[in-house]
């Protein structure tokens, strides 16, 4: 199952890095809503200080909408979703690839969304391994939902307004504890923010067990 | 040995019973023709010997196996070529094919040979499929079925967008399926030309089988 896995994450970072998607569109999108977050706020800079974590998740949800809207496309614009059925990739093995490929895409956002925050916010990191493990096990825990949900919504007609109604209310437990373990790597609020990285780990692990498990019967045709 | 057989078979697309009691025996060897008006129910009837619908009422087994119990182990054994191609935009012809050759666990060797008796050219081997036209899309979707060398053949409308030659060539593989013992079922609207390959017709309408002929050649 892993080999297949791998085999499907491998063939969409493949269609990512041909399409430069997330380069030209995803990567310059994060940064524009970081950048009007900071023209919104600048002005009362304490604010944007205390604001800084939960803005950067904010819009990592943004962006997880885009990059899950992408991954799914890629296997119902003409009928490779079907394909893969008929070719006997385990359900699960096309759930954990394509979560796996939605999550390193996001990761690497990400990264460029850190530097943004440190040069556009002027925020300083107190605590670069809670920073770093809370983006990875959040990040997870985001591609799985997105990726279960991106094929929940497949065959719905608009699909594409239908997901962020989906997924946004489902994501918030991610936004809460995401942005409580920032807190603390930021060092802007006094939280245990490990504690809060336990939270987002269930998530994950919640959503992966669910994902593999259900998209199964999400890929099938009625 | 019977290769398909149905018995008062229902398929629904949506809530719309697509096939409503169909049966159907398909034997080894056999080049089935499948006719009919649009939306008489052909596409259902590949699909659900695809193993890729439900059987919602009646009794179903393909290649050997209950429609309504083992499903995946039907998918892998038939070549499904659809309306659609299945093929990724942003990948060239050869990771296409050896994607979908390894994702079915076939022999990547044979994405070559398959690609030349399709006619791709080796200047396309490279080529993003997406700067592909119609007919050679669907040369390289037909190529996907031939690396899987499946038992049992379903093209839904195999001429659809093809050049002449193109059509000699999806000829030519039915013929030589056929020969080599597999089976296949066909829909074409080219009546004239599929009716020379097929050793039988079969006439659907109103997702029911209207009309049985063997020997049309």
């Amino acid at each position: 199952m892993f080999a297949d896995a791998l085999l499907v994450a491998a063939k969409d970072l493949r269609i990512e890095w041909r399409s430069r998607v997330t380069a030209s569109q995803v990567v310059p999108f994060a940064f524009l809503v970081l950048v009007l977050f900071g023209f919104a706020l600048d002005a009362n800079r304490p604010v944007l200080d205390a604001a800084t974590g939960g803005l950067f998740w904010i819009a990592v949800l943004f962006v997880a909408i885009v990059a899950v809207q992408r991954s799914t496309a890629i296997e119902t614009t003409d009928g490779a979703r079907r394909a893969l059925l008929l070719a006997g990739v385990e359900p699960a093995a096309v759930f954990l690839g394509k979560t796996a490929a939605v999550a390193l895409q996001l990761l690497v956002v990400e990264a460029v969304m850190v530097g943004g925050i440190v040069v556009l916010y002027d925020a300083s990191i107190e605590s670069i391994g809670l920073l770093a493990a809370t983006c990875v096990v959040a990040t997870v825990g985001i591609a799985a939902a997105g990726t279960l949900l991106g094929a929940l919504v497949a065959g719905v007609r608009a699909r594409e307004t239908v997901l962020p109604i989906l997924l946004l209310p489902v994501l918030a437990p991610v936004l809460i504890g995401a942005t409580r373990a920032f807190d603390d790597a930021l060092g802007t609020v006094a939280v245990d923010g490990w504690a809060w990285l336990g939270l987002l780990a269930g998530f994950g692990a919640i959503n992966i067990v669910l994902g593999a498990l259900a998209y199964g019967v999400l890929l099938e045709e009625t | 040995m019977s290769i398909v057989r149905l018995r008062a078979a229902v398929a629904l697309i949506g809530r719309f019973p697509a096939l409503a009691g169909v049966d159907l025996d398909v034997d080894g060897g056999e080049v089935v023709l499948v006719q009919g008006p649009n939306g008489a129910g052909k596409s259902t009837l590949l699909r659900l010997c695809a193993g890729l619908l439900r059987l919602e009422s009646g009794e179903g087994e393909i290649l050997g196996h209950d429609l309504a119990t083992d499903r995946p182990l039907i998918r892998r054994s038939v070549g499904l070529l659809g309306h659609d191609t299945a093929l990724y935009d942003d990948l060239t012809v050869r990771e296409n094919l050896d994607f979908w050759a390894r994702a079915s666990r076939v022999d990547v060797a044979g994405v070559g040979a398959a690609m030349d008796r399709l006619g791709v050219p080796s200047r396309l081997h490279d080529v993003g499929v997406g700067l592909l036209s119609a007919g050679q899309r669907r040369r390289v979707a037909l190529a996907a079925v031939v690396v899987r060398r499946p038992q049992l053949w379903l093209l839904d409308e195999p001429h659809a967008g093809l050049d002449p030659s193109g059509r000699d060539l999806v000829d030519r593989l039915v013929v030589d399926a056929a020969a080599a013992g597999a089976t296949v079922l066909l829909s074409s609207h080219e009546v004239g030309r599929t009716l020379e390959l097929a050793t039988r017709r079969v006439t659907v309408a109103g997702g029911t089988i209207t009309g049985d002929v063997s020997d049309v050649r």
